[in-house]
């Protein structure tokens, strides 16, 4: 059975982790520590956290305040919030003045569930992604999510990384590699390339075994690192199968599907489709419901498997 | 948190001597002169709200910030930051009197190859903390540094100065709450007060009613001064470091364009450089 676990929690123990060994690591966050598990870096180290208040425009000015005295923050908020309110001052005071701040967008995609449209953040990826020297990470689940965190920590350079609210299936395993920028491939196969970014990792393998019945050969490409994208490995796979499907939690439009098809087309234009969000607001609803309603589901993505496996003459 | 209040007494505060005040008394008509020539050159900048900012920048540079022109990024620098960043014109001369860099490389201002670009950029200009420009940002960062700093038990002090047409962007008063709740006394706000903004007078567009209430009502010690009067530039300095407890918001009533008869109280030249004979009549005003 696979483990359910909140990315957020593995987003919380890692940075506790990184607490304890680097003094220069601040949190700050606008009023949703306990949504966003900060809560329990500021019990374990209540000087270095701070909580701005409900404004975000303030939350990230700051952040980029405390790089300038030499400190590495890390400012939470929940990701529309934040990249929409906020996103002039991550433009201008991080990553125009090259401040080393962690922006983290919480409460991602379909993980804001119930709370309706307003709170679904399905754009976040495509404005961090349009910021000069922004790199743009979105981990796969709980135990990647530790990893990225650390990577982040480590990395010089403003960092923007999503984090989901709800448990979602640990997939990743503890061997897996984590490195900023580089794709992680974990199927080969001839047919088509499936590209997925985030949670839909869980789906994608699901869709692949089911393809696999179908006698479809899938090969599971896994983006993290949204920007810089891996071209390398996209172009590589893409030029093997012939094929390519990108996968996400967010709209097609900016994200993962849009990042994937600049770098096809630029290089070797190759017959897509993108699973995602449509240009479309979201509604209520528990978070499964709306990967239904959303039609984030294995059964999508077999679906453009084979619209893309049809014969040129009959589409 | 401590909310006592001590400030100095005025017969404590030191006026300048009668020397430095006639050294100051020049050397902000130089910095007027620079501001005046850089944009004539340039065809483009902001001379009206870099005129009425002259003496605040000076007397902040040259008398209370502790930097070192030789080392921009020295960690215990006091850290200044323009958010009113289309005010380059007065900013740039001051950093380059002081040393940060070559006082003939100001002609270079808003030069495709150069690094004096239109409004402060932090990556390619020696001396400045933050890029700026896109107004009402400069407290929270001044907010950040100052909270770094009681962190790590450092003395920084943290200067910004807002635009009185800027208090109309919301994230200033976002962060007008987060100074005072922090305790961060070592951050100083200068309020340049020339009552003038880019379209027309700050009260026509949009009315900063009480402002010295809104300041004194959100936590902060509230100092108002003439901000062209150099003693009394300095006196605000020195109370607003002695003042504990609380940050202290310097509102400095100023004239726009101040030190050239035709550039005084007209939005006119918040973004207009002048031409040739424009020069040489501001030019002829400053000697």
């Amino acid at each position: 059975m696979t483990q359910l676990k909140a990315p957020r929690e593995g987003y919380s123990e890692a940075l506790i982790r990184l607490g304890e060994r680097y003094k220069e690591m601040v949190v700050l966050d606008a009023d949703c520590a306990k949504s966003n598990m900060t809560n329990l870096f500021k019990d374990k180290f209540p000087d270095r956290f701070f909580n701005i208040g409900i404004s975000e425009c303030d939350l990230v000015g700051t952040a980029a305040g405390f790089a300038v005295g030499g400190k590495i923050p890390f400012a939470n908020a929940y990701a529309n919030f934040l990249t929409g309110r906020a996103f002039d001052q991550m433009r201008i005071v991080v990553c125009y003045a090259n401040n080393n701040v962690k922006i983290v967008g919480h409460n991602a995609g379909t993980s804001a569930a119930q709370e309706g449209a307003t709170h679904l953040p399905l754009e976040d990826i495509s404005l961090m992604r349009t910021l000069p020297r922004m790199t743009v990470i979105v981990p796969a689940d709980s135990l990647e999510m530790e990893k990225a965190v650390e990577a982040v920590f480590q990395h010089e350079g403003p960092v923007y990384l999503r984090v989901g609210k709800l448990p979602v299936p640990v997939v990743t395993k503890p061997e897996d590699p984590f490195v900023i920028g580089k794709a992680n491939l974990y199927q080969e196969g001839s047919d088509v390339t499936i590209i997925s970014t985030g949670i839909m990792l869980s789906e994608v393998f699901k869709a692949a075994e089911e393809l696999k019945q179908r006698g479809v050969s899938a090969e599971v490409i896994h983006v993290h690192t949204i920007k810089p994208i891996d071209k390398e490995t996209i172009l590589k796979s893409a030029a093997k199968t012939g094929r390519v499907v990108t996968v996400e939690e967010h709209s097609i439009i900016g994200g993962l599907g849009s990042a994937v098809s600049e770098v096809l087309s630029e290089h070797q234009p190759t017959p897509m489709r993108r699973v995602g969000t449509q240009d479309r607001f979201g509604v209520s609803g528990k978070m499964n419901e709306l990967l239904d309603f959303f039609g984030l589901r294995a059964a999508n993505i077999v679906n453009a498997v084979e619209e893309l496996l049809e014969p040129v003459t009959a589409q | 948190m401590n909310t006592s209040v001590q400030t100095k007494k005025e017969e404590e505060l030191m006026a300048f001597t009668a020397e430095k005040l006639a050294h100051y008394t020049e050397f902000t008509k130089k910095i007027r002169r620079h501001i005046v020539k850089m944009t004539h050159k340039a065809g483009s900048g902001h001379p009206g709200g870099s005129l009425s900012a002259t003496e605040l920048l000076t007397v902040l540079f040259f008398e209370h910030m502790n930097v070192d022109p030789k080392n921009p990024r020295w960690e215990e620098r006091d850290c200044f930051f323009l958010s009113k960043g289309h005010c380059t014109p007065v900013y740039y001369s001051v950093l380059a009197e002081k040393g940060f860099f070559p006082v003939e490389e100001l002609m270079t201002f808003r030069n495709v190859d150069g690094r004096l670009h239109g409004h402060p950029c932090s990556e390619h200009c020696p001396g400045v903390d933050i890029s700026s420009g896109s107004l009402g940002q400069g407290l929270s960062v001044a907010n950040g540094v100052a909270m770094a700093a009681k962190l790590d038990g450092k003395s920084r002090r943290s200067y910004v100065m807002i635009g009185d047409g800027e208090l109309q962007e919301g994230q200033v008063w976002e962060a007008a709450m987060t100074t005072p709740h922090y305790g961060l006394d070592n951050v100083c706000a200068i309020i340049d007060w020339n009552k003038i903004q880019l379209d027309d007078y700050v009260e026509n567009v949009k009315g900063l009613a009480d402002l010295a209430g809104k300041w004194k009502s959100f936590g902060w010690h509230v100092i108002e001064i003439d901000g062209h009067n150099l003693n009394e530039v300095d006196d605000a300095f020195r109370e607003a470091k002695a003042t504990k407890g609380k940050p202290t918001a310097i509102l400095a009533h100023t004239i726009k364009g101040k030190g050239i008869s035709f550039m005084e109280n007209t939005h006119k030249w918040h973004g207009l450089a002048p031409n040739d004979e424009e020069l040489d009549i501001a030019l002829k005003e400053l000697v």
